[in-house]
């Protein structure tokens, strides 16, 4: 197959790669420039978008001897990932960007565009198996990117090559390492690729302004303290609370509720993040539609646990319910499921709750 | 390969590999005073006059530097610092916006951090500075001007002879860029009434890393790069001799070449352009449309495909084994819409979907051939691309 290797610059995409090559792929190496102004990007060598992975990205290909370029999708990055990403939290959700980035960037502009120019499938590094046209978790539980591919359909995934996802991280080290590649020893990447040092909450206030409102109590109502902007908070969160008084029981309260139009943080002991009721929209079947109600896992986070649950599709969405309980969901969230390793679909979340206990 | 990027970098003619390789295995600094010193120098100084014959330049005018980046670095920030010396009122600039980035970015840097202020003197729609532009924006507020002699992107030739008169009625240095100019049209230093001008060795069959700012003896300039002083105190840095060896033996070789080569890329040239205006009946040639070597460089042909992004095309070509440019790339590798194209009045839509092919001294029939036969296809592909990644 002539196929394009996306190479971010790091081992995993490297290696990725490498293997489409000794399948005897034909294989084009392509570095997808997203920052708007590379030389303004982070610094160093652990995100996506500065210069040196762009360097480390043609080494890459130099190695390998395949052909290399830079496919400059900033305008559409800016448009579909990071603006999202603003208004979602603006919106007091907690959105996930890689996974928005798989879908709109990766497997959507980056493909349409490789399809067109006559290749036939896109190569990356993520950690995920493709069984049978069927998206399935990696062999590695601690690298398994399944939850941030399952936005992909059936058609996305026929032209999609995930070469690393048979095994485990350290032996992709290992094999950079025996095909001496560079990024062999390169750190792995783990923030936000657009947020160069970290500090979300930061980022978020230079792009919305601050926005002081009250903290608090989720039962009684009663104001605890006082923040600068409800966005800068997820739920589930406990430091960075400005609580002015001690909880009474003593034990540590966290974030349960974001509402940035009353700019309102309610927060509540740990046993008022359990959630075991959720809803969704934007549902997407990564293969055929699992018979419903559909006895499954569902998993909430990106290295979450995955709970036994029955999924129901509502009229406008996805309804789970967890056969116990997991901590701190926020809208804006996806929520995946599995039937054991196979990814069945995913929906962004638009309502959590509790049987036990209400919000 | 089809290699049609010789605006970019053209290969070494053998006379300069021949003069390069011979002092490549010497010994002695250039600026020793034992006999093996001497022994260099002398190829410096031989080389020296040898490029300023080719350029009508006297010995004395030339100063060595790694090339044309630098030499336009010298230039623009070694004229304004001098100028503004002289007489602090002098901080404006005017240059074309069609400069090279060596050009733009340190007039830009001068802007940014020296007080300077700029005045981009605008195009037409083939990129030509018209004189009387210059007439109405010189003062005696005026650090320099600069103009290039040739245009790196669409190859349109200014009226550089024209411009510096003005100049000089204001007393003003005027700096050119013939970095492109140097082996494809006549330069000739002295008649153009220029005070400085900048080549590039690698441009016209020399080495990498070697080139010069020509430099009016009495043109004061401060000087970048502090040290040794080796060159009139303007420039610092042991000389690098097979470079200069191999540079001037290019530079020889160009000027008695130049007429012959100008007119067989000419005719190659010409050949290019109705082809592929056959092959893909929409394309547009940008800059001049006459072909007359006198306005247009022989070997340059650029064209808009409408409806294609340049880069998809330009990797489409590479496929089959044919080399072109886009224009400029960021330092990622990332292609920018030229800003030559937009300053010319064209919009992004174009300037994005624009080549370049350029031919020099290795250039021949066959590949021309292997452009007109990839050129429909690869234009329908990179449309195709274009419409589904909307």
């Amino acid at each position: 197959m002539k196929v394009l290797a996306a190479l971010s610059g790091g081992v995993d995409s490297a290696v990725a790669a490498a293997r489409a090559v000794d399948a005897g792929h034909d294989v084009t190496g392509v570095h997808l420039a997203l920052a708007s102004d590379p030389a303004m990007s982070r610094n160093g060598a652990r995100g996506c978008c500065s210069l040196e992975d762009a360097r480390d990205a043609r080494r890459a290909a130099d190695r390998m001897g395949v052909p290399f370029y830079v496919w400059d999708l900033a305008d559409r990055f800016r448009a579909e990932v990071v603006d999202d990403f603003v208004a979602e939290y603006a919106a007091g959700h907690t959105p996930n960007p890689c996974l928005r980035c798989n879908e709109r960037i990766k497997f959507a502009a980056v493909l349409d565009r490789a399809l067109a120019l006559g290749f036939d499938a896109v190569v990356t590094g993520h950690y995920a198996r493709l069984v049978g046209g069927l998206l399935h978790r990696a062999v590695d539980p601690a690298k398994d990117q399944s939850y941030v591919l399952a936005v992909l359909t059936a058609d996305q995934l026929a032209h999609a090559l995930f070469p690393i996802g048979d095994s485990l991280k350290a032996a992709v080290r290992a094999e950079a390492r025996e095909r001496a590649l560079l990024v062999a020893d390169k750190p792995d990447s783990h923030d936000v690729c657009f947020i160069p040092d970290g500090d979300t909450a930061g980022w978020l206030r230079r792009r919305l302004g601050a926005h002081p409102g009250a903290v608090v109590d989720a039962e009684t109502g009663d104001i605890l303290g006082h923040h600068d902007g409800a966005y800068a908070f997820t739920v589930g969160q406990r430091r960075g609370l400005a609580i002015e008084r001690p909880s009474p029981d003593g034990r540590p309260r966290y974030v349960v509720d974001v509402d940035v139009v009353s700019a309102r943080l309610a927060v509540g002991p740990a046993s008022a993040l359990d959630v075991d009721v959720i809803e969704g929209d934007r549902l997407r079947w990564c293969g055929p539609v699992p018979t419903l109600p559909a006895r499954c896992l569902a998993q909430v986070r990106a290295h979450g646990e995955a709970v036994p649950a029955t999924a129901t599709v509502l009229a406008d969405g996805l309804r789970v319910e967890l056969q116990r309980p997991v901590r701190a969901v926020a809208p804006g969230q996806a929520v995946v499921l599995y039937s054991e390793d196979r990814v069945l679909g995913s929906a962004t979340v638009t309502w959590r709750g509790s049987t036990r206990l209400a919000l | 390969m089809a290699y049609l990027d010789h605006a970019a970098t053209t290969p070494m003619l053998p006379a300069a590999l021949e003069a390069m390789a011979a002092q490549l295995g010497g010994v002695g600094n250039a600026s020793s005073l034992h006999s093996a010193g001497r022994l260099a120098r002398r190829v410096v100084e031989e080389s020296r006059e040898t490029l300023a014959a080719a350029l009508g330049a006297r010995p004395g005018d030339v100063v060595f530097t790694s090339g044309g980046t630098e030499s336009d670095n010298l230039a623009i920030k070694g004229l304004y610092w001098a100028r503004r010396a002289a007489d602090p009122a002098r901080i404006r600039i005017l240059a074309s916006a069609v400069e090279h980035h060596a050009v733009l970015d340190a007039v830009l840097w001068l802007v940014e951090h020296e007080g300077a202020d700029v005045t981009w003197l605008p195009v037409d729609t083939v990129g030509r500075v018209d004189p009387e532009e210059l007439r109405s924006a010189i003062g005696p507020d005026v650090a320099l001007v600069s103009v290039m002699w040739a245009n790196n992107e669409v190859g349109t030739i200014q009226p550089v002879a024209q411009l510096a008169d003005i100049a000089q009625e204001h007393g003003v240095p005027m700096h050119t860029d013939a970095v492109q100019a140097v082996g494809q049209v006549p330069v000739d230093f002295a008649a153009s009434g220029v005070a400085a001008l900048s080549l590039a060795g690698h441009k016209f069959g020399g080495p990498f890393g070697a080139g010069a700012l020509v430099l009016g003896r009495e043109v004061a300039c401060t000087s970048l790069l502090h040290g040794g002083g080796q060159e009139r105190d303007v420039r610092s840095g042991t000389f690098d001799v097979p470079a200069l060896a191999g540079l001037a033996a290019a530079s020889q070789h160009a000027a008695d070449q130049q007429g012959a080569l100008a007119e067989r890329l000419a005719a190659l040239r010409d050949d290019l352009i109705d082809r592929v205006l056959g092959a893909v009946p929409d394309a547009v040639l940008n800059g001049e449309p006459s072909l007359d070597a006198a306005v247009r460089l022989p070997g340059n042909a650029h064209f808009s495909f409408p409806g294609c992004e340049g880069d998809a095309l330009l990797m489409l070509l590479d496929a089959r084994g044919i080399a072109c440019s886009t224009g400029s790339a960021c330092s990622a590798g990332v292609a920018r819409p030229s800003h030559v194209l937009l300053a010319m009045g064209h919009d992004e839509a174009r300037a994005r979907a624009s080549l370049r092919f350029s031919l020099g001294h290795s250039s021949g029939p066959a590949d021309v051939d292997a452009l007109v036969e990839a050129i429909a296809p690869s234009v329908e592909r990179a449309r195709l691309a274009s419409r589904r990644s909307r």
